[in-house]
């Protein structure tokens, strides 16, 4: 009997190890080792314990990005909760059913294809584009407006992308506020500024640290998106690393970037952690 | 308390522009007569047809279909397994295995793309329909064990004894009584991992092979040569089925919501 339930524990643990071990831990293993090694301009590597790669990092060149890159993940995620924030409000003060509809449709968009989506911004935002066309024809510019292959676009292009990262968690912890508390707030005569700093936003920041970080880290690695709307003058991270792992084939430099930006986000969940936030929540989109 | 009903109102139709106008445009545009998105000219049901005879875009549509149900059915089945598992039983490095599960949630999916791309090739795993598999599996798992935790940790343990009590094998509490009461969870997680599947680019760039490949990665080849209008018919077609069956989720949600006030 005893070796039965053995049996049964190791066949229902056995899917879990295997996993973790052989799709996460051995995988990150391989590009920290490699982070180490040195590449020998032939696209191979040489197996040696070196500094090299990060020192590298500090080239200007590799500075320059590794800065471009956060600048448009935080612009990103500060737009996204500029945008989230009076949108959950204000679908927090409607009536449930309605509530249900409009997140409900704030998911639709996002159930279609991401790169396509990104075609529809090019059809509306280029030089020929539907908006520009709009605002000649109307004589309101003379000129077309420059809204892509520049960083403008790469901003709305993210913030398209990652917006109902921010919105989810920001609406279910809004919805969790009791509504007591904001009549209290009010009938003591604070005016909704003071309501919203003092009671709406400290009750929601787990939500709302919780989405900047579904924004940040996916900003940071979106290459297509630059790609698409940056007109392959700007780079990201996410551009650098595909970059050496495929074209310039310098694993052990791509491999050394990326563990920068494991280092950094891991960082940010011991912040996030420290403050009290649950890595559960994290996964709730 | 008092809100202003105007200014919420202009604040959810400015976020509902912004969120449908690219894909209203693109709905627009399946119906056009030019070839070029970028007047409309007139009126023509004409793509729906060259869609059909669309080899490349069609499949690519059958890969993303067959690697997102796959990967879905199997990082179900273990996420629900896994979550149990480790609410169930210790062991050795545990708590080691539960910090790694939420690795994938929160690294740029970069990097966990370019990670098992090395693994395949120093496995001299041949890039192709199963690796793109094993590497959706791969990020989807973690998202069905966090869903299906959530429902495990409300669930009343006397439900498990009782069965137990009663005579019950540990399996046969397992099947009976244990994934029925997961649904909601489990449900949530397929849905979250189906959902991951269709709709990612980076992990599939860097995993698929020459002949898989998946929708999102034959449009973003498309992107640089010239989108053609077929597209927007797909994704119109597609569009319209999402809609029918959230649809249908929706009033099956509503009308719980409703029956919930009644009680």
């Amino acid at each position: 009997m005893a070796s039965k339930k053995r049996i049964i524990k190791v066949v229902f643990l056995l899917p879990v190890i295997v996993y973790s071990i052989f799709l996460i831990f051995l995988p990150l293993l391989y590009i920290f080792t490699i982070s180490f090694y040195k590449s020998d301009s032939y696209g191979g590597m040489i197996h040696t314990i070196t500094f090299e790669n990060y020192w590298e990092l500090f080239d200007a060149v590799y500075v320059k990005i590794f800065l471009q890159s956060f600048i448009i993940a935080i612009i990103t995620t500060i737009i996204c909760v500029l945008i989230a924030y009076p949108f959950v409000l204000a679908v927090s003060h409607k009536k449930k059913q309605t509530q249900q509809v409009l997140m409900t449709m704030v998911m639709v968009p996002f159930l279609t294809n991401s790169l396509i989506r990104m075609y529809g911004w090019i059809v509306l935002l280029r030089k020929s584009g539907i908006i520009n066309s709009l605002l000649t024809g109307l004589s309101i510019i003379d000129e077309p407006l420059p809204l892509m292959y520049n960083n403008l676009g790469i901003v709305i292009g993210m913030v398209y992308t990652l917006l109902p990262f921010m919105i989810l968690p920001l609406y279910s912890s809004v919805s969790t506020i009791e509504n007591s508390l904001l009549e209290a707030s009010s009938d003591l005569g604070a005016n909704k500024i003071k309501t919203f700093f003092h009671i709406i936003l400290p009750q929601t920041f787990p939500g709302l640290f919780n989405g900047a970080l579904m924004v940040f880290t996916p900003a940071l690695g979106y290459f297509f998106i630059v790609d698409i709307l940056g007109g392959g003058k700007i780079m990201i991270l996410g551009n650098l690393i595909k970059n050496q792992f495929l074209t310039a084939r310098n694993w052990p430099l791509g491999a050394a970037i990326s563990v920068t930006i494991l280092l950094i986000i891991t960082i940010v969940i011991l912040v996030y952690r420290k403050l009290g936030g649950k890595m559960d929540d994290l996964g709730g989109v | 308390m008092k809100h202003n009903k105007k200014l919420d109102n202009f604040c959810l139709i400015l976020v509902m522009i912004f969120l449908f106008l690219p894909i209203f445009v693109l709905i627009l545009f399946s119906f056009n007569t030019s070839r070029l998105n970028i007047v409309f000219e007139g009126f023509t049901f004409h793509w729906y047809k060259d869609l059909f005879s669309n080899r490349m875009l069609l499949d690519s549509l059958g890969n993303t279909l067959i690697v997102a149900v796959i990967s879905t059915l199997i990082s179900t089945i273990v996420g629900t397994i896994s979550a149990y598992a480790l609410k169930k039983y210790d062991f050795p490095f545990k708590n080691f295995i539960n910090e790694l599960l939420y690795i994938p949630v929160v690294i740029p999916e970069i990097v966990l793309g370019i990670s098992l791309l090395c693994i395949y090739t120093v496995l001299k795993f041949e890039l192709g329909m199963m690796t793109l598999i094993l590497s959706h599996i791969s990020f989807s798992i973690p998202f069905v064990i966090i869903s299906v935790r959530s429902v495990l940790e409300q669930m009343d343990p006397n439900l498990e004894q009782a069965a137990s009590d009663l005579g019950a094998s540990k399996l046969k509490t397992f099947f009976y009584i244990v994934i029925p009461s997961l649904m909601p969870g489990i449900f949530s997680g397929a849905q979250l991992a189906f959902t991951l599947s269709l709709d990612d680019v980076v992990i599939s760039y860097f995993t698929a092979g020459p002949d898989s490949n998946t929708l999102p990665l034959q449009i973003y080849s498309m992107i640089k040569t010239g989108v053609t209008p077929d597209v927007n018919a797909l994704i119109t077609i597609m569009l319209l089925i999402i809609f029918l069956v959230l649809c249908v989720s929706m009033v099956i949600n509503i009308r719980n919501l409703n029956k919930g006030e009644l009680k």
